[in-house]
């Protein structure tokens, strides 16, 4: 069942001339996980901005074409209502972190508390969102103290405690270590198994071909593919959208073109193995 | 002979915290070099040594004969540029020809030299059509390009380069990567701390390893991704190609996609 219907959709920026999205159709299904990839300038996050209803209801500007969340138009969705159906998470988390509270606990807490909810309920909420991301030892220490990946898991438990049923994710791991990077894809597999629908812009493609399920490449505005990660991340044309392949992928292409074919181009470091061995096994009976 | 070199040097917060912990490390001139480990491991501390940014609070930096501790950041920033991290700590223009035009103009350089620095670098950095645009309506990874133009322009020996591959899209990326090659063809040595393990593969030679305020290894890149036992000390993985050579248990030594398939190309 699709949570988000978008048809047609054309935008373009108050001051702009041209379009940032043009024609744009994409069906989002409950509990998936959707990769929004390519080049910079692309479009990945106007269309975020859409459907979080920053657009039209803060930045205006010339939306064309329909955009429904569950069956109703965003133009008609009030921004609090929103809120608590779509949560975002931005890019850079000292723009996410309130700068208001001195602990963890409370930073958590500051969205449920403007909701009005009721103070006993609030405290449950950010105890069982802390054990569930495992920050408990953050908790009492000031946002601005923590390291980048501790503030990315902060800024995202500040947004999961809400509840939202869709969350809408912008390069998570683009300020971070290895580390950090890793700690933030457990959080959004964890999210994922919990049946939340998520809307992820990253260019780590290795990770996006282990996570995701869905991928809309956007060029220039436009959806140039999308389909099943499998489809896309096999399919060299990508390339030309300038969207990147993972490495497995590329070596599955790599091996095609050698006369080396492995029978199907592999995704992940799992199924490159796989696809080896099998290869090689052929290799010795043959 | 070595251009620039720490020894003993160590750096340590006016609070007491020590960032970095006798660090020794040597470049020459031409050479390009991969800073690599976790957040917090002492790579942005160490590379703002170099620039005279930060002063070691133990042990010397000397650039080409200069002690860094006898000449202020302004005469270093001659022979050694930094790009920070964060492009908004850098950027303070109103708009992107005059950000880049500012280190050359403060350089004394003459009036036509100083057009020349500009228009290269802006060339190199892809950021030409950008040039009368203000660089905050820039997207990130955009104006992380217009900090690059501005070291560029400085046109000195050695550029050191904070993260770029942070948050770049793939023609970024291929922009990074020739921007490199031309920059190293010239002679300039260039010094990048990254994340990206296959950026370093593709684009580099000599790794040096950061881990715990202290460079634990300075190597060959193939050295160094075939030592897990660095690896792990540093919380790093493999390079994606390396680690599936590891895990088939074939070759000790592949880094890369056109390896990996010579070696299988031997098991056929």
């Amino acid at each position: 069942m699709s949570i988000i219907t978008i048809k047609n959709l054309s935008y373009q920026y108050p001051i702009s001339e041209s379009d940032a999205l043009k024609d744009v159709s994409v069906t989002i299904e409950r509990g998936k996980l959707y990769a929004l990839v390519g080049a910079n300038g692309g479009g990945k996050t106007t269309l975020c901005n859409v459907i979080r209803g920053f657009i039209p209801h803060f930045y205006k500007g010339d939306l064309r074409g329909e955009v429904l969340i569950e069956g109703k138009d965003i133009r008609e969705w009030g921004m609090g209502e929103l809120s608590q159906k779509v949560g975002y998470v931005f890019q850079n988390p000292f723009t996410q972190i309130s700068g208001v509270k001195d602990n963890v606990f409370e930073e958590i807490a500051f969205g449920l508390e403007n909701l009005g909810m009721e103070p006993g309920l609030i405290r449950e909420k950010v105890d069982q969102v802390i054990r569930m991301l495992e920050i408990d030892y953050l908790r009492d220490k000031n946002p601005f103290e923590l390291s980048g990946g501790q503030k990315q898991r902060v800024a995202l438990a500040s947004i999961i405690v809400m509840e939202p049923d869709v969350l809408v994710i912008d390069e998570p791991t683009s300020q971070l270590d290895p580390k950090g990077t890793e700690e933030v894809f457990k959080i959004i597999e964890l999210m994922k198994n919990k049946g939340k629908t998520i809307i992820l812009v990253e260019h780590k493609i290795e990770l996006i071909a282990e996570y995701a399920d869905y991928i809309i490449l956007l060029n220039e505005g436009e959806v140039a593919m999308q389909g099943s990660t499998r489809e896309i991340l096999t399919d060299e044309r990508a390339l030309t959208f300038g969207a990147a392949l993972p490495q497995y992928s590329l070596f599955g292409m790599e091996m095609r073109r050698r006369g080396m074919d492995l029978g199907s181009i592999p995704l992940t470091e799992k199924e490159a193995i796989e696809a080896v061995k099998t290869w090689m096994k052929k290799g010795v009976n043959a | 002979m070595s251009f620039l070199t720490l020894t003993n040097a160590s750096f340590a917060y006016p609070n007491g915290y020590k960032a970095v912990d006798r660090v020794n490390m040597s470049f020459n001139k031409g050479e390009s070099v991969a800073i690599v480990g976790q957040n917090g491991a002492g790579k942005t501390t160490t590379v703002k040594m170099m620039n005279g940014l930060l002063k070691p609070s133990e042990g010397d930096v000397v650039i080409d004969g200069w002690n860094t501790r006898d000449y202020t950041t302004a005469q270093i920033s001659r022979k050694v540029g930094y790009v920070f991290q964060n492009p908004d700590d850098q950027i303070f223009h109103n708009d992107v020809y005059s950000e880049i035009e500012f280190g050359p103009r403060k350089l004394g350089l003459p009036e036509e030299q100083v057009k020349a620095n500009v228009m290269k670098a802006a060339e190199l950095a892809g950021v030409v059509p950008f040039l009368k645009d203000n660089p905050y309506n820039l997207p990130y990874s955009m104006r992380k390009f217009v900090t690059i133009a501005s070291v560029i322009a400085m046109d000195s020996s050695v550029i050191i380069l904070d993260e770029p591959t942070a948050g770049q899209d793939l023609p970024a990326m291929e922009r990074l990567a020739n921007l490199i090659e031309t920059l190293n063809q010239e002679g300039k040595t260039i010094i990048t701390i990254t994340h990206d393990m296959e950026f370093v593969v593709n684009n580099f030679h000599r790794v040096i390893v950061m881990a715990n305020r202290q460079v634990i290894a300075d190597d060959d890149k193939r050295a160094i991704f075939w030592n897990l036992d660095v690896l792990e000390r540093a919380m790093l993985k493999q390079p994606h190609i390396s680690r599936l050579g590891y895990s088939l248990g074939i070759g000790h030594n592949i880094l890369a996609i056109p390896e990996l398939a010579d070696e299988l190309a031997k098991h056929k």
